[in-house]
């Protein structure tokens, strides 16, 4: 982990960015970043720092996303779209294998993705912190998922320390942001005038030595510092974990899972947009000449129906059961099963869910002892 | 490809293709699956399609494919005798699979809509509602969409000559919209989307084209009397309403689309009919 420290942090000016491009385009990078469309910012390529929503930011609330522009020459000024980083690592689509029929037998086609060196420029701390738990569970020890690791084996990870947090930010009570903790190649912070640079990584660091960056002044790093405390201070929603994971268990039968319940639509976004759910669903599409069949793993959710379907038995027939079991997994038994929370505190759930749910609202509603808990007639 | 095969073959199974109350898209769609189609031709023998072709030879069939509502005493009728005429009835289509978009009469008055129309309206047999196959008759598989989505009806058909029990997602259209990595219109626009409660299918098409999903592929889901959740259209709804500032009469409108008449966005509808009234 990188930690700042004059000798390491590197101050530049703001053109410094395009050389960086640059220089990774030439190294055979695609270098992929935040890009306008549709309303929002999402991953493009990005081949010139004009690409780049410059002098924009965005508001998020729950249920809602804006975006403003500002007319500043910030280039990081919109924190984050609905996508985290976990599109380029984990498809949303991918063929695993496709089975074709020959003579009296049949042959299996591999379909591992082409290995594509992309580096994402402007990650954020949760999503970095979204990555690592992702890492874990597609890459542990024997179980090395090869399509994953073929697309995160490319990738050259640039983050931007946060240095604004959006109304529905909480990484700082999750330990996981403003400031980039997990694994990453190279971070920025960016200032009024100037970036600060640092390398998390063997590859980042042989990356700033090849550029020869002037070290930064004490006084620009103790500038960055503060920008990003302040930023950690300034979020307005967290979560308690301390109680964590008990006490969701506990909770297992609240009245609030109603509650909720009766405005969940169980359309699934928030697990689609979280940058640590992982679940997936196989399917297997046959050709009519049943000649060829294509094995796809999907994004699934645990709020569909066939997500909770066991043989003869649908085990999460009611939204209150799917809500129950996302929130649950989230933040209680993610921690039995991988010893971490399944939050990162990016606020993409309560932002991109429909009728605006929040998690940091449910949770101390559901904790609270349930004589408290608001009394409906008739429940069960 | 390459493979001799025995599709070719006499002993295929018969297809037809019956058209009720409706504007032709579903067969279109058929007919649209190009490449598809001859493999279709190869499979199956399509044995009656008017749609198609003038070569219409009599029944009984192996599938019958099922367009349109009903709409006549005359078509409430045909549809016992087609059901006679095939083990496996698909109905393919909003119109067929929920009555489709002629079912709003079931809200108005149809003698006066004929006296309107028609110059003699006593030659126009016509019932008063619009009605699903389902609501006449055994349905073996609904295909949803308005029009089908000829992978979907691929999918079904691959699925029936391998022996398979054809099975269809029946989740939102937000699911599929994700993946394909669309901005949601509704969080990012202020545009009342009904992919929340809307089945998966299209492929998230009208989203994906930066406009809101108007509920084609009918509700997700419990979209029928049986097994399944029907969708939380209530919640939607007040969304629709409270957040995005619809008036009742607008979200009414919503809901009473071409699946308006099934029962989730049918009951959606009548509330916000109450609402409205109410003033
Ligand atoms: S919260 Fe739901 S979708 Fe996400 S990983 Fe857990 S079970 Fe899967
Ligand atoms: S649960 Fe919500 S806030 Fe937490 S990491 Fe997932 S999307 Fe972000
Ligand atoms: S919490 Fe929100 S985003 Fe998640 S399934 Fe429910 S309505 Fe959809
Ligand atoms: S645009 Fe519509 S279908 Fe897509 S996620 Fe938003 S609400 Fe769902």
């Amino acid at each position: 982990m990188a930690t700042p420290c004059d000798t390491h942090v590197a101050a530049v000016p703001k053109t410094f960015l395009q050389q960086l491009i640059d220089v990774l385009c030439a190294k055979g990078y695609r270098v992929v970043g935040p890009a306008l469309r549709d309303g929002a910012v999402m991953w493009d390529t990005i081949r010139q720092v004009s690409d780049l929503p410059i002098g924009w930011r965005d508001e998020q609330e729950p249920g809602r996303y804006r975006l403003e522009n500002t007319g500043s020459d910030q280039i990081f000024g919109v924190v984050h779209g609905p996508q985290s980083v976990k599109p380029l690592a984990f498809a949303p689509r991918e063929p695993l294998l496709v089975i074709e029929r020959t003579k009296g037998s049949f042959s299996a086609l591999p379909t591992l993705p082409k290995s594509e060196k992309v580096a994402v420029l402007g990650a954020r701390a949760c999503d970095l912190a979204g990555l690592a738990i992702q890492d874990h569970i597609f890459l542990k020890d024997a179980y090395r998922d090869p399509y994953y690791q073929t697309r995160r084996d490319g990738l050259f990870l640039i983050a931007v320390n946060c240095t604004r947090a959006l109304a529905t930010c909480f990484c700082a009570s999750m330990d996981t942001g403003p400031r980039a903790s997990a694994a990453f190649d190279l971070a920025l912070t960016e200032l009024e005038e100037v970036f600060l640079v640092e390398a998390g990584s063997a590859a980042g660091q042989a990356m700033m030595s090849a550029l020869s960056l002037a070290p930064a002044s004490t006084a620009r790093v103790r500038e960055a510092e503060q920008q990003i405390e302040a930023c950690a201070r300034s979020q307005v929603r967290r979560l308690d974990r301390s109680p964590l994971p008990q006490a969701l268990y506990d909770a297992h039968e609240h009245p609030r899972w109603d509650d909720v319940a009766a405005r969940c639509l169980a359309c699934g976004n928030c697990t689609m947009v979280c940058p640590t759910c992982f679940c997936h669903v196989v399917e297997e599409v046959p050709d009519l000449t049943q000649t060829r069949s294509e094995h796809t793993r999907l994004w699934d959710s645990c709020f569909t129906q066939e997500h909770g379907y066991i043989h003869g038995k649908n085990i999460r027939p009611t939204i209150k059961d799917r809500y129950r079991m996302w929130l649950t997994h989230k933040l209680a038994s993610w921690i039995d099963q991988f010893g971490t929370s399944g939050c990162v505190g990016c606020g993409r759930c309560i932002t991109w869910c429909p009728v605006g749910i929040d998690l940091t609202e449910e949770l101390p509603a559901l904790l609270k002892p349930s004589s408290q808990a608001k009394e409906k007639p008739g429940q069960a | 490809m390459s493979q001799p095969k025995d599709h070719g073959k006499p002993g295929r199974p018969k297809m037809a293709v019956f058209k009720f109350a409706s504007c032709d898209g579903c067969q279109l769609s058929i007919l649209n699956l190009e490449d598809d189609l001859l493999a279709l031709g190869q499979a199956l023998d399509i044995a009656y399609f008017p749609e198609a072709s003038s070569d219409m030879r009599e029944g009984p069939y192996d599938i019958a494919l099922v367009e349109g509502s009903i709409t006549t005493p005359e078509d409430a009728r045909r549809i016992l005798s087609v059901r006679k005429q095939a083990p496996l009835l698909i109905t393919i289509g909003a119109c067929a699979t929920a009555g489709g978009i002629q079912a709003l009469r079931n809200w108005g008055d149809v003698e006066a809509f004929k006296r309107v129309v028609y110059p003699s309206p006593q030659y126009i047999q016509s019932l008063s509602t619009s009605t699903p196959i389902s609501e006449h008759v055994r349905v073996d598989f609904e295909l949803w969409g308005c029009p089908i989505d000829k992978e979907q009806l691929l999918r079904v058909i691959t699925d029936l000559l391998a022996g398979v029990q054809p099975r269809l997602p029946t989740h939102s259209v937000c699911i599929e919209c994700k993946r394909r990595g669309n901005v949601c219109v509704m969080v990012a626009k202020g545009i009342p989307c009904l992919g929340p409660v809307t089945r998966t299918g299209c492929g998230a098409i009208c989203p994906s084209m930066g406009r809101d999903c108007y509920g084609c592929f009918g509700p997700a889901e419990g979209a029928h009397e049986g097994p399944g959740l029907p969708p939380n259209t209530a919640s939607l709804a007040k969304e629709f309403h409270q957040g995005l500032q619809l008036i009742p009469i607008e979200v009414l409108r919503r809901f009473r689309g071409i699946n308006g008449s099934v029962r989730p966005f049918r009951e959606e509808s009548q509330a916000w009919e109450q609402k409205d009234r109410a003033g």
